[in-house]
């Protein structure tokens, strides 16, 4: 008879034997042993935790129920192995050249890193995948119990609740401890994978047992069977074809989703090329897992009594003929089941928690300036460990609360449908670029929503979490809102219904959202490495001898830091490690310390890109390509604003140098300008003040004398005056402080008067004029007018040096201007002088008559002052002057 | 026979003044108005006293200076410079060209002689 106490140890021996191999992996991953690690083979057997408990015994009691269906669970994944191998590798692919840690981490990843979406996928996994934990402990608690009934020299019943208890610790415990070993960038768990591998041997070994004794043992032999299976109610049971390939398309998906089955078959996987070789050997493993379960359901139904749980037959029918050997086989082979999945799923949520959730909570908490990585390390493993308890826990609990009463299949699928929301998220994201963080987010939220409301919370029991009248009548009494008939579809299998609609609606929402919604810049480079992943990344190259790194390393390090920097630096590394010369093993704290001190020069993201393109061989991912672009920006900002600055400077000091020429040229001139003036005055004076002493000095002048000295004395203290008042006047109008007091006025009558006052034709000088082109009347400041007028006749009248001086007045008018010239019939002015006569001071040759050169400096200020201008006429005869006059304020009259 | 003043000026009432003061103090005043030919009007009139205007039309005392100085017969012959410009560099200017005196206008009469005396011994 078995006994509890037996099965008990071997239990015991098997978990112990379960932690020597982990343990050995573990160490041999460490050193660099064990290749076979890294065989096809242990990464296919590894896939096996798809076959959890569920599949295990659920199959058989899914077979005695309905029939074949429960090839649809086996038929998905295959499918996908198969058919869509492309995919996963892809998968695969991304995985490794982003660094993916968790189904959350790649659909994040692929919307621009979204935390949001990682941690919505994170609690839709956690809310999926805790039935199906609380199902594995259910599994193994069932079992025991069965052996427990069994075994008649027990006298007590274990109790359920504490075998599910210590059964939950255990299994935490080891997760624990070979889960969050080592925090390895790439989340490998080397040990954890060789462990699963193994039991995966177990429970196919144990199946086979299991089934090849009830053909050959119990049934006699295949024809018996064969006949057994034709009478049991098995092959009568119709599956409607709905439902067929529903339940395929759904474990085929979940298959893909499962945060587990990532785990393995992404995060773990070693080699690309391991996928090949699963893709036959999986689907191999899958069939053989499923060839006895047909005949172990016919004969279990056949042999055992009426009302035994179907979901046991494995367990019972070897227990019921008394082969306890393969009694305890088989339960070893559940228990393989359902601890690889529970491991394996604890390890794959626990990281999803403690990166998406604990991790940025704990940042956010710390003021996000987490650089000592031994503290965010720390941190890391203790939420990964704490994660880990908490969801055994969680599915303990959940056990507990749902009384472990339904159906095993039935939470099952469940739990793939909840999961299957992922995909369309999941597989759009890898083949389609438009797809949008927001659409993501979208698809997810619908899909989830329609899940709860269809098929977690009805799965709970009619009227026990939602009341029976929501069943009936539907939310807020609508009946198209009934749970199990949305939109009036009824009549439909339950879980066929809720895959529909929510798959339904999770992908119009995606596929609608993503068209409408725009993607940001790092979405949209994600999404092109994603979907592109074959062209952008490379197989990961090999590792490389340490120190060889450290060479390339140096060989860097003196391009950036400069050499004789980067020889000190290196060699103080090598001194630290104990080691002579200059290159230091490439250990982490170095690399770390390397890190800061080149990010000092080149940032931070671009050293990180460097050091780990150098040493982890690792390609270069988008996140790192975008900070290192962030940095090149702000550098490139900021030599920008350096070169502005510069720019500006060099602006400034043209501008000041500009002003200093200015400055100096206004000093020279006012220099000029004073010694003029100097000279202008002190002249007039001199001959004043001689002449005034002759007169005072001299006692025998005559009458003549005296009366001419005194004249001359008279004349000098008018040119004087003369000179002062031009000097005023020259003075106002420069600085533009002259008013002027426009008058309207007839063009004749103001050359009358320049005429009169300068003498008219006095003398042998001639003036001509034109009286009938001088009747236009001007709107203008008279009096400056007639300044300028007189100014130019008395200067003809002056300096004209023709025996018969004769001035020529002529007026006319040219578009809208005034021109009126005055032309004399002397010899006129030297070419080379008649640029400067209208400065001050000037004065044409050595002719002294008094003036002192300020009169046409003068009139050119007066003409600028009315809005025309004063200019030598060249080619005329004589000296001409041409004043121009704008016309347009005025009237031209006759 | 007094001794032989050259007078270089263009203005024509300081000419007049200053030749009717030194006539009248016995010496022979001639005159000299632009500054193209004044070295021309040194050679020919070999005077004994130069009185030379800083400011004159063609050629600037300064340069006519320069020309009488560079002139063996005539490098010794005092020159008594007048400037109508009264600034500290005009007058170093003139001690650098080799001016033997240098007179601001406007000057008192009594002034230029006992200049002219002193420079030229009776």
């Amino acid at each position: 008879m078995a006994t509890l106490n037996v099965l008990i140890l071997v239990c015991l021996s098997y978990v112990v034997f379960l932690f020597a191999i982990a343990f050995a992996a573990d160490r041999a991953a460490l050193h660099g042993r064990g290749t076979w690690l890294h065989s096809p083979l242990i990464y296919t057997l590894s896939l096996s935790i798809y076959c959890t408990a569920w599949t295990f015994y659920g199959a058989v009691g899914f077979a005695a129920r309905s029939g074949l269906e429960y090839l649809t669970i086996y038929l998905g994944p295959t499918l996908v192995m198969i058919g869509w191998w492309w995919t996963l590798r892809k998968m695969v692919r991304i995985g490794r050249s982003q660094r993916i840690t968790s189904i959350a981490d790649l659909i994040s990843s692929r919307y621009g890193k979204s935390n949001t979406l990682a941690v919505f996928v994170t609690i839709l996994a956690v809310v999926g995948t805790t039935p199906y934990i609380a199902l594995q402990l259910q599994s193994v608690t069932l079992s025991f119990a069965t052996f427990a009934e069994a075994d008649l020299t027990s006298t007590s019943l274990p109790n359920r609740q504490s075998t599910a208890f210590l059964v939950a610790v255990g299994l935490a415990l080891f997760t624990i401890l070979f889960g969050t070993r080592n925090l390895d960038v790439n989340e490998r768990h080397h040990g954890v994978v060789m462990a699963i591998a193994l039991e995966a041997v177990v429970k196919l070994f144990a199946l086979l047992a299991v089934g090849v004794f009830v053909v050959w043992g119990l049934a006699g032999g295949v024809e018996q069977t064969l006949e057994r299976i034709n009478a049991s109610e098995i092959a009568r049971w119709e599956v409607p074809t709905s439902r067929w390939i529903g339940l395929t398309m759904l474990s085929a998906a979940a298959f893909l989703c499962l945060p587990r089955m990532f785990q393995v078959m992404v995060v773990e996987n070693e080699n690309e090329g391991h996928l090949r070789t699963a893709a036959w050997a999986f689907p191999a493993y899958l069939m053989l897992m499923s060839l006895f379960v047909v005949p172990i359901a016919a004969v279990g139904l056949d042999v055992l009594p009426q009302g035994s749980n179907p979901d046991l037959f494995v367990l019972t029918l070897p227990l019921n003929a008394g082969r306890d050997g393969l009694a305890i086989l088989s339960f070893l082979g559940g228990f393989s089941s359902a601890t690889s999945m529970v491991i394996v799923a604890a390890i794959a949520l626990s990281t999803m928690v403690s990166n998406h959730v604990v991790m940025p909570i704990w940042l956010h908490l710390t003021g996000g300036t987490a650089v000592v990585s031994g503290d965010v390390r720390n941190v890391a493993l203790l939420a990964r460990r704490l994660s880990i308890a908490g969801i055994v826990l969680l599915g303990y609990l959940y056990l507990q609360l749902s009384g472990g009463g339904t159906a095993l299949a039935a939470i099952g699928l469940v739990s793939f449908a909840g999961v299957a929301q992922f995909l369309p998220a999941l597989m759009g994201g890898l083949v389609w670029r438009g797809a949008t963080r927001l659409g993501a987010l979208c698809g997810l939220g619908v899909g989830f929503a329609v899940w709860m409301y269809c098929l977690f919370l009805p799965s709970f029991g009619s009227s026990s979490i939602l009341p029976q009248t929501l069943f009936d009548h539907g939310l807020f009494g609508m009946s198209w809102l009934r749970p199990q008939a949305l939109f009036g579809v009824e009549g439909m299998d339950q879980v066929v219904h809720a895959v529909m609609w929510s798959m339904l609606l999770n992908t119009a929402s995606f596929v609608f959202v993503s068209l409408v919604s725009f993607p940001k810049p790092v979405e949209r480079l994600q999404g092109a490495q994603f979907v592109n992943v074959f062209q952008h990344s490379a197989t990961a190259g090999s590792w490389s001898g340490g120190l060889a790194q450290s060479e390339d390393l140096m060989i860097m390090s003196q391009r950036i830091l400069g050499a004789p920097e980067a020889q000190a630096f290196f060699a103080a590394a090598a001194q630290r490690q104990g080691l002579a010369g200059y290159l230091p093993e490439p250990s982490p704290d170095f690399l770390q310390e390397l890190e800061r001190e080149l990010s000092g020069s080149v940032g931070a993201a671009t050293a990180h890109a460097m050091i780990s393109q150098i040493v982890g061989g690792a390609t270069v991912s988008v996140e790192d390509l975008m900070a290192v672009a962030d940095e090149t920006a702000q550098i490139m900002e900021y030599s920008n604003q350096l070169e502005a600055k510069s720019q500006e400077q060099a602006r400034t000091a043209r501008q000041l140098r500009e002003a200093n020429e200015k400055l100096t040229q206004l000093s020279v001139q006012k220099d000029g300008f004073l010694s003029q003036i100097s000279h202008e005055l002190r002249t007039p004076m001199t001959s004043i003040r001689a002449f005034s002493e002759i007169l005072r000095d001299t006692e025998d002048l005559s009458p003549e004398e005296q009366s001419k000295y005194s004249s001359i004395i008279h004349d000098e203290a008018i040119r004087l005056t003369r000179l002062l008042d031009d000097l005023l006047d020259l003075s106002v109008l420069e600085n533009g402080q002259v008013v002027l007091n426009e008058h309207k006025g007839c063009l004749e009558d103001l050359l009358d008067r320049a005429v009169a006052i300068t003498g008219g034709g006095a003398g042998n000088f001639a003036i001509r004029r034109e009286k009938s082109a001088e009747q236009v009347v001007l709107l203008t400041d008279l009096d400056r007018l007639a300044q300028v007028f007189i100014n130019l006749i008395a200067n003809a009248r002056k300096y004209c040096d023709a025996d018969r001086p004769e001035l020529t007045i002529k007026t006319s008018q040219k578009a809208d201007r005034l021109l009126v010239d005055f032309t004399d019939n002397g010899s006129g002015i030297p070419t080379d002088q008649q640029t400067v006569i209208f400065e001050k001071f000037s004065r044409i040759g050595q002719t002294k008559a008094g003036g002192a050169g300020l009169g046409l400096a003068i009139c050119r200020e007066i003409m600028a002052r009315l809005g025309g201008g004063i200019d030598y006429l060249p080619g005329q005869r004589g000296a001409s002057f041409r004043v121009t006059l704008p016309l347009n304020s005025q009237n031209a009259t006759q | 026979m007094g001794k032989k003043v050259l007078l270089i000026e263009d203005e024509p009432n300081i000419i007049e003044a200053v030749s009717f003061i030194l006539s009248r103090d016995g010496w022979e005043v001639k005159t000299h108005s632009n500054g193209h030919d004044a070295i021309m009007a040194v050679r020919e009139r070999a005077p004994d006293l130069i009185i030379l205007d800083v400011m004159l039309p063609g050629k600037s005392g300064f340069d006519i200076l320069h020309e009488i100085r560079a002139d063996e017969d005539h490098a010794e012959t005092p020159v008594l410079m007048l400037t109508a410009r009264g600034q500290l560099k005009d007058r170093e200017m003139a001690e650098r060209a080799g001016a033997s005196r240098y007179m601001t206008k406007p000057f008192s009469n009594a002034e230029v002689l006992d200049a002219v005396r002193s420079l030229v011994p009776q």
